[in-house]
């Protein structure tokens, strides 16, 4: 089993320095990058094949690259406001492994000549926010952060930044928004934030496990991250596998892995001696599939041929006994709560498949109003502002496509009297 | 009247030194939490001493604060109890639980004891989705709920 981000993770006070160092060779990476120029630890991240594991998988030196020239200061703004539904493998990291996404942020900031970074962590984990900070203090007092870190002549300050419940801070340019203390609302792209981000700046903004998997490659190369993995989706991911499983959990495998794999020999198999009937791959803002595919490899380029996404790296798995109209409401549910309201099809068209699931699940439904989900869904899908309207026909979509055997089980039966449980 | 103490004072200085001198609106998250960490909710009065803080006025200072959920503009009870309505809980029975819990404190979501000992929330997504059920009372996480850990957890917060 390859680990990189869940190498030694649970052993104890890992998230206290001196174990850290001790365990996993902590802050070690920092003297082989000081010795090396910025732009070639930008080339080495580019040759590791190292993507975004925040949702979107762009490539990560690539993203560094686009920095507006010369113009300073800049910014690094780590995106640790994990809120896509599913998802739970940063919060593990923050809460046992502090010093690797330091490490990680300060190699970052390194090849990007940043002086200053953000940690804008959600504010539900309030209780994490003194794990953060204590690690930092010890990374100050060792001369990890600061003035000529290592007597490299290089500085770097960073801060925590909490948030307050919003699940569309997630997206870049959402979070640098609420960073500068307005409504979290997204901007207009471009300018991209490598041009134009926090405060008008050039900003970098990574999610935590990126930044994370930067101190092995830079430790231990390239070719050794890239040697991990498929061709073109290289190194390890962390999957949150959860749902009905017997051992849901945070995973970290080889990209490629196949998915029945996770949820067999990973998460122990499906609980109650059920069948599996569905998965969503990752997280809830990327298509559902059947159990007949569920020995897609896991990785970006498979589940992408499959019409699906790697996103986030959580795998939900459904049993049987689920209906996924249900599912389908909750998820719509929540897009509905979160969406931020500066744009009218994501305002109006979750609130209005919101209504349309009610009734199919309070046997209210009628059979044309299956049609109309995928019309409002063809009316929303990349033509709101931000990804969050994409996300929300994402569940239904795919569970109209694949199991409309559940919505006429619920429209069919008009006579029956029972509700199907749901909130 | 609403003023920050004197702790929540020498938290600000620090607070404010994070952010460039002429970009201190950065701050105004951090100073609502702050403020409702004091006062169990933003009073009207906050948001006045923090716009006049960072040079906004309270009304915009109500515009942010009402955007994001954690933010409570009415008084809540001591203890605020919030469950996971996600996925990943619904999928591990999460609908269950919350009924039990409207049973147990007699309210409904939404609610607040008589006494204002305890509010009930609904939540989106915690991100703890492998340790489902979750319910999270002020803040602090509490994983794998079963009806007997409701009880006993409901219990140590008196």
């Amino acid at each position: 089993m390859t680990e990189i981000l869940f190498k030694d993770i649970n052993t104890p006070n890992l998230a206290s320095i001196d174990v850290y160092e001790k365990t996993l060779d902590g802050y070690k990476a920092l003297k082989k990058a000081f010795a090396m120029e910025p732009d070639e630890v930008v080339e080495m991240v580019k040759a590791s094949g190292l993507r975004g594991r925040g949702g979107a998988g762009f490539p990560t030196g690539l993203k560094w690259s686009f920095l507006a020239k010369d113009v300073f200061p800049r910014y690094l703004a780590c995106n640790a406001d994990e809120s896509e539904p599913g998802t739970c493998k940063d919060r593990e990291l923050i809460m046992k492994n502090p010093h690797l996404l330091i490490e990680g942020m300060i190699l970052c900031s390194y090849a990007c000549r940043i002086e200053t970074g953000y940690n804008y962590m959600r504010g539900e984990f309030w209780e994490y926010e003194p794990v953060m900070e204590k690690a930092m203090e010890e990374a100050y007092a060792k001369g990890y952060l600061g003035k000529n870190i290592l007597g490299s002549g290089f500085n770097l300050d960073i801060h925590t930044h909490m948030g307050a419940g919003a699940y569309i801070c997630g997206e870049e340019s959402a979070l640098l928004t609420s960073l500068e203390g307005y409504r979290g609302e997204p901007r207009l792209k471009p300018p991209f934030p490598a041009v134009e981000g926090l405060y008008g700046k050039p900003t970098i903004v990574n999610n935590v496990e990126t930044l994370c998997a930067l101190p092995y490659i830079v430790r231990n190369g390239a070719e050794a991250y890239a040697a991990i993995g498929t061709e073109k989706s290289k190194g390890t991911k962390l999957v949150s596998v959860s749902g009905h499983v017997n051992k849901p959990g945070n995973y970290e495998i080889p990209l490629g892995t196949p998915t029945i794999d996770l949820i067999e020999k990973y998460a122990g198999g499906i609980r109650n001696g059920n069948k599996l009937k569905a998965f969503i791959p990752g997280g809830s803002s990327v298509p559902m599939l059947p159990a007949s595919q569920a020995d897609v490899p896991y990785d970006y380029e498979s589940l992408q041929a499959a019409g699906t996404m790697l996103g986030s790296g959580a795998l939900i798995v459904m049993d049987d006994t689920t209906n996924v109209v249900v599912e389908a409401l909750v998820l719509t549910h929540f897009y509905m709560h979160e969406s931020c309201g500066k744009c009218t099809p994501c305002r109006e068209g979750t609130r209005w498949m919101y209504q349309i699931l009610s009734d199919i699940i309070t046997r209210k439904g009628k059979p044309e109003q299956v049609e109309l989900l995928n019309d409002i869904c063809d009316n929303m899908a990349f033509k709101c502002f931000c990804p969050l309207g994409d996300a929300a026909v994402a569940p239904i979509v795919s569970s109209i496509q694949y199991f409309p055997e559940d919505y006429e089980d619920l429209i069919a039966s008009l006579k029956s009297e029972q509700p199907v449980g749901t909130h | 009247m609403f003023a920050f103490t004197e702790a929540s004072e020498t938290r600000i200085v620090k607070i404010l030194a994070k952010y460039p001198e002429e970009r201190k609106v950065s701050a105004l998250l951090p100073l609502l939490t702050l403020a409702q960490a004091q006062e169990g909710y933003i009073t009207p009065e906050a948001m006045v001493d923090i716009g006049k803080r960072l040079d906004v006025s309270p009304a915009y200072v109500e515009s942010v604060c009402t955007f994001y959920t954690m933010y409570y503009t009415k008084p809540v009870g001591k203890y605020v109890v919030k469950f996971c309505i996600n996925i990943s809980c619904h999928l591990n029975g999460c609908d269950n639980l919350l009924e039990y819990t409207e049973k147990k404190l007699g309210i409904k979501e939404g609610e607040t004891t008589p006494d204002k000992k305890f509010t009930l929330l609904k939540e989106e997504c915690l991100a703890a989705c492998c340790e489902a059920p979750v319910m999270q009372v002020n803040n602090k996480y509490h994983v794998n709920m079963t009806p007997e850990k409701v009880d006993q957890i409901l219990e140590s917060y008196q």
